[in-house]
């Protein structure tokens, strides 16, 4: 056991040297995983996901006896896992109902800025619609691609689930709750989304702006491009806050890996991603 | 014994939570709500009706399909093929059987839906029809094993006895065996059926999950277990989620519909169907 202790010990040491060399950028907040041991599920949000992949990663590869497990589901899966104790953090893409935090006893940690962009696949000629046209596209009333300055094909909508934090800040701020077409395929996370959108030319949709990739074109909304530049200083309307929630107050353990996602190195893995990091206190 | 009681105590239990959790429902009379054809959560329209008939309208197409080939595939095991070409066709089934259903999707997402969308020029792809052709594959397997276990237990001196009268192969079967098993036929249809009922990973990657009627064999449409898989990550008090135990409980008693059918069917022939 103590010889056992003895190697991991220095094996971190070598590894913290060796990324201590390799990447100047790691300073020291995974310090207080040290010493720490024991398991982090972690469940919901589809859009937090390869942020939080990293920030598991670095520490598991910090501290070996620390086990991070990430699932994802959807906000709504997140809000019910965390709440019945199911996992210890549950991630959202959306702020929870008054609700949802007196039935369960709820904590918010917000760490993350994020736009929804409408896109679509790559050969479309497309760069741009306006806030009026995405709404009649996604209402159905517009169904040709010609009636937005496209080629002369039949629009198909792809749209996401009802528990989708995704959509309900892509429905509350771009379609202000407008009318949605009965006949959007529903796809249930943004991966599912991505796939769809770039295997078929005719489709138009929406995800993360962290999501987006040479496989979809994201459009310009009134002429504003969906970046996330344009997401933080507030001309692209559509953005939403990216939250990690935990049942009462967190443990010792998970209390680390909140801090750390919203530490210097955190707000790196954040900004890796394609979202902008919320400045902590 | 015990494994009877205990598979009917699940099964009522199963039963009795569902109706415990749907009575909300009727008690509030907000069933007229469940059994409409629109559903709009957003909108406050809770309608499920779409789904039962996508649920049908799936499996049903999915089975007539499916059906007539296995029915061949299995004669040909039986009776027409010669030995080492029946084993094969044999294992190749059962190797069938063994593969996961998310396979079977995952291959459908990126082989079928272009193929659907590209040559039929109706839709995005996923539709009615690609949902029902991947499906049909999934419940061939089941029929011919099936069947082909009622045709295993047909008498063999059947066999020899046609063959005396000078029945040709193709004959013994079509006025022989197949008759003799005519039960068998029911209950691997009905089988199949509840498989293709029951099924939530397919239906749920490949036919689209819009909430509509079924209008047409491109449509996207959302079958009950697909609905039930999206709406259970919603809140769970909302009226949305209310409607899962609806479509759960109406699951059900399709499945206990099928199910006595197959007793019926098993009846009638005076034995008890192995399946």
């Amino acid at each position: 056991m103590g010889k056992n202790g003895g190697v991991s010990t220095l094996l971190v040491l070598v590894l913290m040297g060796l990324l201590f060399f390799s990447n100047p950028a790691l300073c020291g907040d995974l310090d207080s995983f040290a010493g720490l041991e024991g398991t982090i599920n972690i469940a919901g949000g589809t859009a937090h996901i390869p942020v939080m992949n990293d920030a598991a990663k670095a520490i598991m590869t910090y501290n070996p006896k620390i086990r991070i497990t990430i699932e994802g589901g959807g906000s709504g899966i997140g809000v019910q896992k965390v709440g019945e104790g199911l996992v210890d953090i549950g991630n959202t893409g959306r702020p929870l109902s008054e609700d949802e935090i007196s039935k369960y006893g709820l904590k918010s940690y917000p760490f993350a800025l994020d736009g929804v962009a409408i896109v679509v696949h790559p050969d479309n000629p497309l760069t741009g619609l306006s806030a009026q046209q995405a709404k009649d596209v996604f209402a159905g009333t517009i169904a040709n691609w010609k009636d937005v300055g496209g080629k002369d094909a039949p629009i198909h909508l792809f749209g996401r689930d009802e528990a989708s934090g995704t959509r309900e800040v892509f429905w509350e701020k771009l379609l202000k709750k407008g009318p949605v077409a009965t006949a959007t395929n529903i796809v249930p996370s943004n991966g599912a989304m991505k796939v769809a959108v770039s295997q078929d030319k005719d489709a138009i949709g929406y995800v993360s702006i962290g999501h987006v990739d040479q496989s979809i074109k994201a459009l310009a909304l009134d002429g504003v491009a969906a970046t996330q530049e344009n997401a933080m200083n507030g001309s692209y309307p559509v953005v939403r806050k990216l939250y990690m929630n935990t049942k009462g107050e967190p443990s010792k353990l998970v209390k680390a890996f909140i801090d750390y996602v919203m530490s210097s190195e955190g707000a790196e893995i954040v900004k890796k991603h394609g979202y902008i990091p919320l400045q902590t206190k | 014994m015990i494994a009877t009681s205990v598979s009917a105590v699940t099964i009522f239990s199963i039963l009795f939570l569902l109706v415990y959790f749907s009575s909300p429902l009727f008690t509030e009379g907000r069933i007229y709500e469940i059994f409409s054809l629109q559903w709009q959560p957003f909108g406050g329209k809770y309608g499920i009706l779409p789904m039962c008939a996508a649920s049908l309208c799936l499996s049903l197409s999915a089975l007539v399909l499916a059906f007539p080939p296995a029915i061949g595939v299995c004669c040909l095991i039986y009776a027409l093929a010669p030995r080492r070409v029946a084993q094969f066709f044999l294992s190749l089934i059962r190797f069938m059987t063994s593969i996961p259903t998310v396979v079977y999707g995952f291959v459908s997402v990126f082989l079928l839906v272009p193929r659907v969308r590209d040559c039929f020029d109706g839709g995005s792809g996923f539709s009615l029809l690609t949902a029902t052709l991947t499906l049909s594959l999934l419940i061939l397997p089941t029929i011919v094993l099936v069947f082909h276990a009622r045709l295993e237990q047909l008498d063999p001196t059947l066999r020899l006895t046609s063959e005396a009268m000078g029945f040709t192969a193709v004959q013994q079967v079509r006025h022989v065996f197949i008759p003799a098993a005519g039960e068998g036929l029911v209950i691997a249809a009905v089988l199949g059926f509840a498989r293709a009922i029951g099924d939530t990973l397919i239906s749920l990657m490949l036919a689209g999950n819009a909430p509509q009627l079924p209008h047409s064999l491109f449509a996207s449409v959302r079958t009950l277990t697909s609905h039930i898989a999206l709406v259970l990550a919603t809140d769970s008090r909302s009226m949305a989620y209310q409607s899962v135990f609806a479509s759960g409980l109406i699951l059900f008693l399709l499945a206990g519909a099928v199910n006595l059918l197959i007793r019926k069917a098993a009846k009638k022939s005076g034995r008890s169907p192995h399946a």
